[in-house]
Order: C-alpha cells, then structure tokens, then sequence
C-alpha cells in the first residue's frame, strides 16, 4: 500500500492565510478578557472572525473539514479522519 | 466542551532529522514548566477565581493545549524516521526501550509528569501570581532550549512560544491587577 | 520613556576558576516588566507579521537571540 499523497502547495498557503487571521483573534480575544470595554478591539475582533469563516469555508471546500464534532460539513465518503493530521504536513 | 481544529496554531518545520533536540524539547512536554502543565493549572484554577478572570483562565490554558500540540509536532517530526542508532547516538535510548518512538509525558531528565508542579491554593492572589512565575519559568526554558538548538527553523517556532509566554505573563499581570481593584468592573457608574 | 530589555552584571571571578570567565553576564528583562495595564489603542503589526512575531503588539514584541558561547545576550 503507498503512503497517502502529498498535500499542494495551496494548502500549505491557505492554511497559512487562516494561521494567520486565527492568531489576531486569539492575540484580541485575550486582550479583551481584560479590556472587555474596548469597543475598538471588539470591532476589529468581530470583523476578523467574519474573515476567518470565509478563509475557512473555501479552505474546507478544496481540503475537507477543519473541525468536527458538527462544526464542518463532509462530503461523502466522511472525510473527518482523513490523513494528514496536522503534525504529519 | 473543547473542539478540535485540525490545524496547528503556527506552522512548525524543522530542517533537519535531530533526535538530540527532541531530547531537549520534551522538557516543554511533560516537565514542570511545561506546556501540559501550564494548561492544566490554569483549566483547574479556573473553577474558583473570581468572576473577572475565569475567561483569562479558560482561554489561555486552551491556548497552552495548542501549543503542547507544536511541541509533539516537533518532537514527532524530529525522531519519526531515525534509526535506533541514531536515537542511542542522540541520547534518547532510554526513552526508546520504554516507548519506541511514541511520546510520552517525561521531562528532559526521564521524569514522569507529575501534578505536584502545578498548584491551585484556591487564594486568587496566590493563584494569579504562581501563573505569572509560571508563564516566566516557561519563557526562560524556550530560551535555554534555543541556546541549545542550531536548527533555523526550529528556533523560529520556538521564538513564537517564547513570545507568547511574554503575552501571557502580561495578562496574567492585567488580571492581577483587576483583582486587586476596588470596584467590580461590571458597575460603571 | 526607554527601558533597555537586558540587563547586565559582573559576576566575582577567582583566580582559581577552571573555566574561562564569562567577564559580563546578561539577563532578558522583556517587555511585560514595564508595559503595565495596557492602553488600549495601541499600534498593532500588520495580520501577516503579527503570527511571526507571535504578538499583535510591536510594544509586546521581544526579540531574542541565541546567546554566544560566552553567555552574553545581544543588545
Ligand atoms: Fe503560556
């Protein structure tokens, strides 16, 4: 049996796009527990959540769920436990 | 409940096959000042601090979860193809005829996890301060570790954990601050 | 307001010591020593950078360098 195959140059870059809003989120939502009076950061941490679900939805449209647990769509055959897994890419 | 994102927080690569660092990088996995640690102290102490800091709590111990998971990458990729000879040469032989190549929760030195490195004193002051020396503790040993690591891209991850302890030391010191603060910060007047 | 993010000292050193002495020690003293309660508004890295710095905020930010064999941190 041959190793499953290797994953794109995309979605390495798409990924890293997600990485890379994900990362403001949590650096805001830390913030904001204990600024929870920020209107400004509450602002920007809303509309760069928006930017993540979209990041995502295209992502997991080409390279499957991110997420499980009924937190992503699967096509079928269910590709939840698909290979790779993060610490394998 | 938790949900898992099949993604890691930052993207960790690691240049070259060097078993000899995994030995060293296992102290962020399971020892005292460790990643594992620092998440299950503060999902713990979270229960019975004041209402101000739980979300702090809770979402930095999620946060330290993400970055156990660098770690293992780290240590998964570092030991993943290398021979037994190598492994013997790296030091890690001793983990090896105990684990194989799996990952276990041991400090650098061979020493099971245990929870005595993490405290709950059900004292919020006492509780705050010990996550901020332990926040500092972890950044010190990020540091000592890339002393020891001449491998580029290892270190870049490294230098963003590293990073983050100083974020989270900072919190920690906002939240201490928050505690000591005469009003409720829900009544504004 | 300028902090310097290391410090230095010079440790006793005998004539006796086997091993060359390291003349100036040094120690990180990183942002979060000095910041206090952050103010809100703060200038922020560009999304992108942010992730390789590993913070949102340049005033956070703290470098760090491999120490040379002679225990000393660049300034
Ligand atoms: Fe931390």
């Amino acid at each position: 049996m041959s190793s499953p195959k290797q994953m794109p140059p995309e979605y390495y870059q798409q990924l890293e796009e997600i990485q890379m809003v994900d990362f403001a989120i949590v650096e805001l939502n830390l913030y904001l527990d204990t600024h929870p009076d920020d209107y400004e950061a509450i602002k920007q941490f809303n509309s760069l959540t928006y930017e993540s679900r979209k990041l995502k939805k295209n992502f997991e449209k080409q390279f499957g769920p991110l997420m499980h647990f009924g937190r992503s769509y699967s096509q079928y055959p269910w590709q939840w436990d698909d290979q790779p897994w993060p610490w394998q890419v | 409940m938790w949900y898992y994102e099949k993604k890691l927080q930052y993207p960790v690569k690691v240049r070259q096959c060097n078993p000899r660092l995994a030995k060293y990088l296992i102290e962020q996995y399971g020892g005292a000042d460790g990643e594992l640690s620092a998440a299950l102290r503060y999902l713990n102490q979270r229960y019975t601090i004041p209402g101000k800091v739980i979300g702090l709590l809770n979402d930095i111990g999620t946060e330290e979860f993400a970055h156990l998971e660098m770690i293992a990458t780290m240590i998964y990729k570092l030991t993943k193809d290398a021979t037994p000879e190598q492994l013997e040469e790296a030091g890690i032989a001793p983990h090896y005829v105990n684990h194989e190549k799996s990952l276990f929760y041991h400090n650098s030195a061979g020493n099971p996890w245990t929870a005595a490195y993490i405290q709950s004193k059900g004292d919020p002051i006492a509780d705050i301060y010990e996550d901020i020396a332990a926040e500092e503790k972890a950044r010190a040993t990020y540091q000592w570790i890339i002393n020891l690591s001449d491998d580029p891209d290892l270190n870049d991850s490294l230098r963003f954990l590293r990073e983050r302890e100083i974020v989270h030391s900072q919190r920690f010191r906002e939240a201490a601050q928050l505690l000591i603060e005469e009003r409720d910060k829900k009544i504004i007047f | 307001m300028s902090n310097t993010y290391t410090k230095y000292y010079y440790p006793y050193i005998s004539p006796f010591d086997p091993c060359k002495p390291i003349i100036r020690k040094s120690y990180p003293t990183p942002p979060q020593m000095y910041l206090g309660f952050q103010p809100p508004n703060l200038p922020q890295f560009e999304i992108k950078e942010a992730l390789y710095r590993g913070t949102l905020w340049p005033a956070l930010y703290s470098k760090y360098d491999k120490k040379d064999y002679r225990g000393e941190y660049d300034e």
